[in-house]
């Protein structure tokens, strides 16, 4: 069953669409500048899923193993950013960053820090730019790696469960040199929702009405 | 006062920008345009001075419909505007002899485009 929580107004998803893109064009530009190859990045998608949905989505096309860098944060609305690789790219991906001269061996060794690093830059530049324009203030946890199918990394049987429905947003991405290509997500359950849409719909507002002020 | 097309495929991308020209250039007028096909018939319509178009869209995105406006309009002012600031998007824009506008747009950075766009149109038509 769908609550009124669990659903958008098309300027609500149109909104949220264009401030994800912003966030994670943002990102990708990070990511270039880590990696030194351009990356693209496919027209965003938002959706209010539920987290076996979510799950489905990112295993889509992937191998069922997948590795992502998570952070939560806090502020306004809560929840949780994740970048996703398939885990057969994330050395490639490591390779890309550290450079090709480095060994089959250094490159694991430094496999967990320089995902743990590339996560954090580019969801705290996506998370920012969301904040920044929304006029908000996030915290963001540091990053952590989890390793496992789509279900583990969006808890389907975790005790958030309960909380059937998600916002999921997610944009592919892809490093034009190399076979890499992941996507970021975030997810926030209905209470955050409510919030943001709310946030959403002042800042909607705020330019409609307001031909003097400030409109991000 | 010129006429301005704005291409965006999200009506808050749109919504900002026509906020941020009430606020600019409050006398100009603006076409809205959601695709690469609405804007080339905008254009070839002829009634266009000045054209904001935005990157990611579905179908055709930004700079091949920058480059499909160059094959006719090789000297009408032109931008690309969006948050993916990396080297080769802005570097195709500056190819296709269009400027770069980064988002979140800013009223300073879409007041520098238009000045120079407007001096660009008055030079041409003397």
């Amino acid at each position: 069953m769908i609550k009124d929580a669990s659903q958008l107004t098309e300027i609500e998803q149109d909104a949220l669409a264009e401030i994800a893109n912003m966030g994670v064009s943002r990102a990708a530009s990070s990511l270039r500048l880590l990696v030194g190859e351009e990356v693209l990045l496919s027209v965003p998608s938002v959706k209010i899923v539920t987290r076996e949905a979510a799950s489905k989505l990112v295993e889509r096309g992937n191998a069922k193993k997948l590795v992502a860098v998570e952070q939560t944060f806090e502020g306004p609305f809560d929840g949780k950013a994740l970048l996703i690789f398939p885990e057969a790219q994330s050395l490639e991906l490591v390779r890309s960053i550290v450079g090709d001269e480095h060994t089959l061996e250094d490159v694991i060794d430094l496999e967990q820090e320089a995902l743990a690093e590339t996560g954090n830059i580019i969801l705290n530049g996506c998370l920012a730019t969301i904040a920044n324009v929304l006029n908000r203030t996030m915290r963001m946890s540091l990053p952590s790696i989890v390793r496992g199918d789509g279900a583990t990394l969006f808890e389907v049987q975790g005790p958030a469960s309960g909380e059937q429905f998600v916002l999921f947003l997610y944009i592919d991405f892809n490093i034009k040199a190399r076979d890499v290509h992941g996507f970021i997500a975030l997810l926030m359950d209905l209470p955050s929702i409510a919030a943001l849409k709310t946030i959403v719909n002042d800042f909607i507002e705020a330019i409609e009405k307001q031909p003097s002020g400030h409109a991000g | 006062m010129h006429k301005v097309l704005i291409v965006d495929d999200s009506k808050l991308a749109r919504m900002v920008m026509a906020s941020a020209f009430r606020r600019i250039r409050p006398d100009w007028t603006l076409v809205e345009t959601t695709n690469a096909n609405e804007a080339l018939a905008a254009v070839s319509g002829g009634a266009v001075d000045i054209a904001l178009i935005d990157f990611n869209m579905p179908g055709i995105d930004g700079l091949e419909l920058v480059a499909n406006i160059r094959k006719t309009h090789p000297n009408m002012p032109v931008a690309v505007v969006s948050a993916n600031v990396q080297n080769e998007i802005i570097g195709r824009a500056r190819d296709l002899n269009a400027g770069f506008i980064p988002k979140p747009l800013t009223d300073e950075s879409l007041a520098a485009f238009l000045s120079g766009a407007a001096l660009r149109l008055k030079k041409s038509s003397t």
